[in-house]
């Protein structure tokens, strides 16, 4: 009666993997012509608010990557800048992570609840976050409070709906297979009812991270606080065109770094998910 | 003891189930068969405290249920979605353990050896999905057997496994059961499945629902899958079993089905529908 266990999953891992290094390669082909035209482009030009895309790395490199080796190559400049910055960001998601996590929860388990509270929430959550600025400047003083409360205010939708959403669809037979069993209480929400929501609730976050980078650029731009942002606003003031761009190339590979951090961190963690999926 | 009362279940206005009584003696392996969408399920579920009758009145040992009683494990229809495929078969197997106490590691040695008796040695470390529906199945089967219920409900717990593993599975539950002494309910669609592990044999019919026949299962114990299946008395049985449940399955036979067996055997019968 014993089965031999075969690993179908490792095997089509590998013929995955190989197709997904060639679309990456081929995603960078394209990077690399589209620099290309971009550099021939702005050389050709010469035109003091479009710097060429070797000058602008140079740049970023000078200000802020040619730091010495026991500071990991950051510059002090690096330092001033991206500190405030990160730290307001992750302040902010993660305060809204938890918050919408916890508040999703709550909604999604009781229907009554969620009838009366969806819709003020659905308000809520059209009101672009920006237009809270100039509110929160009036009662807030500037720096991190403001831009915290900005990103918060911003990025706690995804997480709130999305968990709402995925405990109101965990399934019958799963709860119905706790119940029978007694699963109850904290276990039934760590075993059953999170693990069950988690997809979903990883969805929302990740809308979330890409939300705070940009609600802390914005924050930081009307702010007059420091940070990436103020960086490059104050890089405009004074005409320093090419460290403005150095600025928003950073943020962009922040960015892409965020995504791909996230994307590793979501994969290891819902690995039952995705498999799970595959094989039905 | 449990003691089904008058039980009525419809879904809208679909009735499902009526007027269906029966009582089961603690220690009693019930087997039930009937035509697909007669109501086997639902009325598994109504035993268990999923669903909530519309009429009539389920009785555990004297206390009337409602909401899932302490002690009763299910094996549902749908085995594969009653898995979490977040936990892997071993977690799944031990996580209702925690309420019957022990540590970690006893609960999980339990699930092991659970695992172990379904022919799953080794499969603990593996999830859900890394299996076949057949194994599935029992690990379904494993987790319902290590929580030691004293009321067993099995939603055609072997629909998914081979012949071989099947006859195993069959005598794996007369064993537990044996030894154990729980009452169990059998939903099965093989009828010589039903005559070979039940002490009893309940026919469910369709429109309405409700009990067409119950035979008595006079088998010697243990039961043998050569020479058990081989006994006259089973043979007659079967047939018994096969012809009440063509039977039920057409809409105006339930008459002629409940009076014809009673010349070739005395089978316990009741006629529960008022037609
Ligand atoms: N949740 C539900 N909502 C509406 N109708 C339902 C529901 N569950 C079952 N039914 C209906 O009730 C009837 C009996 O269903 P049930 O699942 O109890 O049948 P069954 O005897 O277990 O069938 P099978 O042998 O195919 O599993 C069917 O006609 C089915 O369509
Ligand atoms: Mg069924």
């Amino acid at each position: 009666m014993t089965d031999v266990l075969v690993d179908a999953p490792a095997e089509r891992g590998i013929g995955h993997a190989v197709r997904r290094g060639l679309s990456g390669v081929a995603q960078l082909w394209l990077l690399a012509v589209i620099v290309a035209v971009w550099e021939v482009w702005t050389r050709t030009a010469g035109s003091p608010s479009f710097p060429p895309p070797s000058q602008i790395l140079k740049e970023l490199w000078d200000l802020y990557f040619s730091g010495p080796a026991d500071h990991f190559f950051l510059t002090e400049q690096a330092r001033t800048d991206f500190a405030p910055s990160l730290k307001n960001l992750f302040t902010g998601w993660a305060l809204a992570g938890v918050a919408g996590v916890v508040l999703g929860l709550a909604i999604g388990r009781f229907r009554v609840a969620g009838l009366i509270v969806l819709p003020p929430l659905h308000f809520l959550r059209s009101i672009p976050p920006p237009t809270l600025i100039p509110f929160l400047l009036a009662v807030l003083d500037i720096g991190t409070p403001l831009q915290v409360t900005t990103i918060v205010f911003g990025v706690v939708w995804p997480v709130l709906l999305n968990t709402i959403d995925g405990v109101r669809s965990v399934d019958r037979l799963q709860l119905e297979t706790a119940r029978v069993f007694g699963i109850t209480g904290a276990r039934r929400l760590f075993r059953v009812v999170l693990p069950s929501a988690a997809p979903k609730i990883f969805a929302g976050l990740r809308v979330s991270l890409g939300f705070a980078l940009i609600l802390m650029v914005i924050s930081e731009l009307v702010g007059f606080g420091q940070g990436i942002g103020a960086h490059i606003i104050d890089a405009q003031h004074s005409f320093e065109m090419t460290q403005m761009w150095a600025g928003i190339v950073l943020l962009g590979i922040l960015g892409c770094l965020f995504n791909l951090v996230f994307h590793l961190v979501e994969r290891w963690a819902l690995a039952w998910h995705g498999a799970a999926r595959r094989n039905r | 003891m449990l003691e089904i009362t008058d039980l009525t279940h419809s879904y809208g206005d679909h009735t499902v189930l009526e007027k269906t009584s029966l009582t089961v003696p603690d220690g009693e392996l019930v087997s039930i068969v009937g035509p697909s969408g007669c109501g086997k399920s639902t009325l598994l579920r109504c035993v268990a405290g999923l669903i909530s009758p519309v009429g009539g009145r389920v009785v555990l040992d004297g206390t009337p249920i409602d909401g899932v009683p302490d002690g009763l494990a299910v094996v549902f229809q749908d085995y594969s979605r009653s898995l979490l495929p977040w936990l892997t078969v071993r977690d799944n197997v031990a996580l209702p353990l925690r309420r019957r106490g022990g540590s970690k590691a006893e609960r999980r040695a339990a699930a092991e050896e659970a695992l172990s008796s379904v022919g799953l040695h080794g499969a603990g470390r593996r999830y859900p999905w890394q299996l076949s529906g057949g194994m599935q199945q029992r690990v379904a089967i494993a987790r319902a057997l290590a929580y030691r219920p004293s009321l067993l409900l099995m939603d055609e717990p072997f629909g998914s496994v081979d012949a071989q593993t099947r006859e195993d599975l069959e005598d794996l539950v007369l064993k537990v059961h044996r030894d154990e002494g729980m009452t169990i309910l059998l939903v099965t669609h093989d009828i010589d499945e039903s005559v070979y592990v039940g002490d009893r044999v309940v026919v469910l019919g369709r429109d309405p629902g409700g009990i067409r026949a119950e035979l008595e299962v006079k088998l010697p114990s243990p039961r043998d899958q050569i020479s058990t299946r081989a006994d006259p008395d089973f043979v007659r049985l079967r047939t018994e079993v096969s012809r009440l449940v063509r039977g039920a399955g057409a809409l105006e036979v339930p008459s002629e089905a409940a009076a014809e067996p009673q010349k070739e055997s005395e089978p316990r019968e009741e006629d529960t529908e008022e037609t």
